[in-house]
């Protein structure tokens, strides 16, 4: 077994970089960050990379790892026992330097967003079935790697367009919440650009806390969506009983 | 557009072990070509798909003989789950991925004839994904009659490979049907608040609740199941057709 791992990270910034190569002893049950920190300490100081947790919860330490979105630090090195592992910026966003992107894109697409409505005053009672199914959306911890992957924004740069899947998830933690009074279907239709998924799944693929982002969130919103605005028959019935079957249901006791 | 906007590797690198990201696509386009240029085949070229008590899937229900018609008799069938499965969530992610390159794989750039064609995202007539919905449950209903009537032979009941490959086709088929992510939607899963529409007070929990959490339950699984009961379909009628060509005999169980 090789006694050193082979990494070849970018160095570089908006003006251009390219990859530099560093060789980090290998330590049993390693992951990309360690190999990036020894890095920083021995060879390159000023090698610019953000993290804070190093255990997958604050979402920081974002990059392509042989091409593939994921966290450095979720990601062990054995993984790729032999190879060069090839660590790059995330390449949906502009780079600031390095390893480190510049994702305030996605708090601007996070301020669109209505806050919870619940339309009472705290305390109220939900049932906790109610609101198990949103729980899933609760899990994200905002690393973009979803944003990054999407072909939407990372390839045609629809970013005016579309919100991106981890905003779907966001819009479908409210929307679906027992409590929520506010309606957010046209927001999702229209500037949320939820049209422009094409449901190719790469945003799960990505998710590293396993979120069912096209399956649980996106589609059953696309079907909102649906039954508001393409189902002909759903309309007929709703113009003739003269009322929105989206409106929300009445507080429950 | 249609490349990422800061430089980096353009398709990711197979990891040992695991399976390079061209296999799912390139599987997807071998397959669905394969069912479709067997399923014109079938269509065009055969007006009949009925051998003794065995009834191919392409031919059931028999809404030509219904109208008493008797060329192409298949394609007043094939149409509906035609349509089914090319509105279905599922397909569409193959599809969109294998024949559209939108994209071909996670992380793969776009091919360069997408930088100068705007992406519009889906088609829009993809939303009426639920109204094909009921078609399949129409036809899915024939589909369990002929499974009966698979098990009945001109002396009585019996159990012939044929009786077992419909009705593992027609499980196959309601398994299919009944993840799709449509019906999970009208089931229950477009309410909010499932504890709100009760009668028996907030903490029973309804119907529609327990029937949501099936359908999601096998939801989770409808790729495979769109898979298996196309295979199954394709199985099923190849069976028949072999046996009404006199190519292969029905094996009787019992
Ligand atoms: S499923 Fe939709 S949101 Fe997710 S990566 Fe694909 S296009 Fe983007
Ligand atoms: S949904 Fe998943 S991939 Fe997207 S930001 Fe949240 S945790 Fe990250
Ligand atoms: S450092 Fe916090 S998620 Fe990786
Ligand atoms: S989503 Fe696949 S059949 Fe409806």
């Amino acid at each position: 077994m090789a006694e050193e791992f082979v990494l070849s990270i970018f160095r570089g910034d908006a003006e251009g970089g390219e990859e530099v190569e560093y060789h980090v002893p290998r330590i049993e049950g390693m992951v990309v960050l360690d190999a990036v920190h020894h890095v920083q300490a021995h060879d390159a100081q000023d090698l610019a990379v953000r993290w804070n947790c190093k255990a997958a919860h604050c979402g920081s330490c974002s990059a392509e790892i042989n091409g593939m979105p994921k966290l450095m630090c979720k990601t062990r090195l054995d993984e790729y026992q032999g190879e060069t592992v090839h660590i790059q910026p995330m390449r949906t966003f502009p780079i600031i330097k390095d390893l480190v992107t510049d994702v305030s894109w996605n708090y601007e697409v996070a301020k669109k967003i209505p806050a919870f409505n619940p339309g009472v005053a705290a305390p109220f009672h939900m049932q906790q079935w109610d609101v198990d199914r949103i729980q899933e959306f609760h899990h994200c911890i905002e690393c973009f790697l979803c944003q990054d992957v999407c072909h939407v924004l990372r390839d045609h740069h629809e970013q005016d367009e579309y919100y991106g899947p981890r905003f779907m998830v966001k819009m479908a933690e409210f929307e679906m919440h027992p409590m929520d009074r506010a309606d957010r279907i046209p927001q999702i239709k229209n500037e949320g650009g939820i049209g422009l998924c094409n449901v190719t799944k790469c945003c799960t693929t990505v998710c590293p806390q396993h979120i069912h982002i096209t399956d649980n969130a996106i589609i059953p919103l696309k079907e909102r969506v649906a039954d508001r605005y393409y189902d002909p028959i759903r309309n007929f019935f709703r113009k003739l009983g003269g009322k929105d079957e989206n409106a929300k249901q009445e507080t429950p006791t | 557009m249609a490349q990422a906007s800061q430089p980096g590797l353009n398709r990711p690198k197979t990891q040992a072990g695991k399976m390079p990201y061209w296999v799912e696509p390139v599987f997807t386009i071998i397959a669905f070509s394969g069912f479709v240029i067997y399923a014109l085949w079938e269509v065009l070229f055969h007006n009949m798909g009925t051998y003794h008590n065995y009834v191919s899937p392409f031919f059931s229900p028999d809404i030509a003989g219904w109208f008493g018609l008797h060329i192409l008799t298949a394609l007043y069938v094939a149409w509906m789950p035609l349509i089914f499965r090319f509105s279905c969530y599922y397909y569409r992610k193959e599809y969109y991925r294998a024949f559209s390159f939108h994209p071909f794989g996670c992380a793969v750039t776009e091919p360069k004839s997408h930088q100068t064609r705007h992406y519009n995202g889906e088609w829009k007539i993809n939303n009426l994904h639920r109204y094909t919905w009921f078609l399949a449950v129409f036809v899915l209903i024939f589909l369990w009659k002929d499974v009966v009537q698979g098990f009945i032979f001109s002396n009585g009941f019996g159990v012939g490979i044929g009786s077992l490959i419909l009705l593992i086709n027609a499980i196959l088929l309601t398994g299919y049907t009944f993840s799709c992510h449509a019906w999970r939607n009208m089931i229950g899963g477009r309410k909010d608040c499932f504890s709100c529409t009760t009668t028996h007070g907030p903490k029973q929990k309804p119907a529609s609740y327990g029937i949501w959490q099936r359908v999601s339950a096998l939801n989770v699984f409808h790729g495979w199941w769109a898979w298996a009961s196309m295979f199954s379909v394709w199985i099923a009628d190849l069976y028949v057709r072999l046996l009404m060509m006199g190519v292969i005999h029905d094996v009787r169980l019992f």
